[in-house]
């Protein structure tokens, strides 16, 4: 290699350099700039799950973040869903995609699932509530929510969406690490049976 | 050389950048920062996500007392050597051991006690909010 290539290299080297700043600059000035940018809070997607060095709570200079798990890697092959991990974790113990441990020590214990469904009729407009005992069973013990969270009792639990926002009730994992509230339509699934107020042909 | 100089300026603000935005870290990433940061050690960041591959939420916060809340817990390194919260598996048998420091304390310092993503977060962040009477935070966002 004679000094005229080194020196191109070189060359080539800092033009190719500048010009990714340059792009990212760009992009950021774009994005900065554009007040009806698309999305303009919302993380795009492809930032999602993002690894451990990246993802901002994260020290990059402490060496263990080098060695820490991306969580993108460790969702490839789970089931999607729209928010919290972007993974559907029910779904995930039902497909058989995971079989965590239900106890530290012992691999083979299984849990005690109770199939029992719960259902709680809203005031409001939204569909009712259907509390499904089996999917939570599959990750807790009984004791976990009951008496201290949830009152063991028909009628004996109030529950509003404010204090569940609030970090209460069920608020206590959905919201936190279950999949969020703004999943709805996950827990108001079942439709009214009543039928809403008949209205008469000269109502109008 | 310039090269060098030139992708190291580059990778630097392209990391700002980043670390300028919102954090974006997994959704119910625990950052546990009681005494790190008065230790001179980086905050812990728990992963629930990765754990939870491997555990059932039982396993922790049922077997090993683990309250669901977030500065809940009075976790320290004497009682995890001695077995207790993190202890019970990272002791060199089910998980690695204590020596390996910063692979949980990890955290970008002064970072609170908190859950991130959580909803019970995300109000406090609005200032017109702050001014008003808080409730008692129940996942141990700092005030």
């Amino acid at each position: 290699m004679n000094i005229r290539t080194v020196r191109n290299t070189r060359v080539i080297a800092v033009v190719f350099t500048a010009a990714i700043f340059v792009l990212f600059a760009l992009r950021w000035a774009v994005a900065e700039s554009d007040p009806n940018a698309f999305n303009r809070l919302l993380a795009p997607k492809t930032e999602r799950n993002a690894p451990p060095a990246t993802d901002g709570i994260h020290d990059p200079a402490a060496f263990g973040t080098s060695l820490l798990q991306s969580p993108r890697d460790a969702f490839a092959a789970l089931p999607k869903s729209t928010a919290g991990n972007f993974i559907n974790w029910s779904r995930a113990l039902a497909d058989g995609a995971l079989n965590p441990r239900y106890n530290i020590n012992d691999p083979t214990q299984q849990p005690i699932v109770f199939d029992l469904n719960i259902v709680r009729e809203v005031k409001g407009s939204m569909p009712d509530v259907v509390y499904p005992h089996k999917q939570h069973t599959e990750w807790l013990d009984c004791a976990n929510c009951h008496p201290a969270i949830f009152i063991p009792l028909k009628g004996a639990n109030n529950i509003s969406m404010a204090s569940i926002l609030l970090g209460e009730k069920c608020g206590v994992c959905h919201g936190k690490v279950a999949f969020p509230v703004s999943e709805c339509r996950r827990c108001h699934s079942q439709t009214k049976t009543a039928p809403a107020v008949v209205r008469g042909e000269n109502d109008d | 050389m310039k090269a060098v100089l030139a992708s190291t300026v580059a990778v630097g603000i392209v990391t700002i950048a980043g670390i300028e935005k919102d954090a974006e870290a997994e959704y119910g990433d625990v950052v546990m920062n009681q005494y790190s940061d008065d230790a001179g050690m980086r905050p812990v960041v728990f992963p629930h996500w990765f754990h939870r591959i491997r555990f059932r939420c039982k396993a922790c916060h049922g077997d090993l007392g683990f309250k669901f809340e977030a500065g809940g817990n009075d976790v320290n390194m004497v009682k995890i050597i001695d077995g207790q919260y993190c202890g019970a598996c990272h002791n060199g048998d089910v998980a690695w051991s204590i020596e390996n420091c910063d692979l949980c304390h990890s955290g970008v310092a002064g970072t609170p006690t908190q859950v991130h993503h959580s909803t019970t977060q995300k109000p406090k962040a609005r200032p017109v909010e702050q001014s008003m009477s808080q409730p008692e935070s129940s996942d141990g966002v700092e005030e």
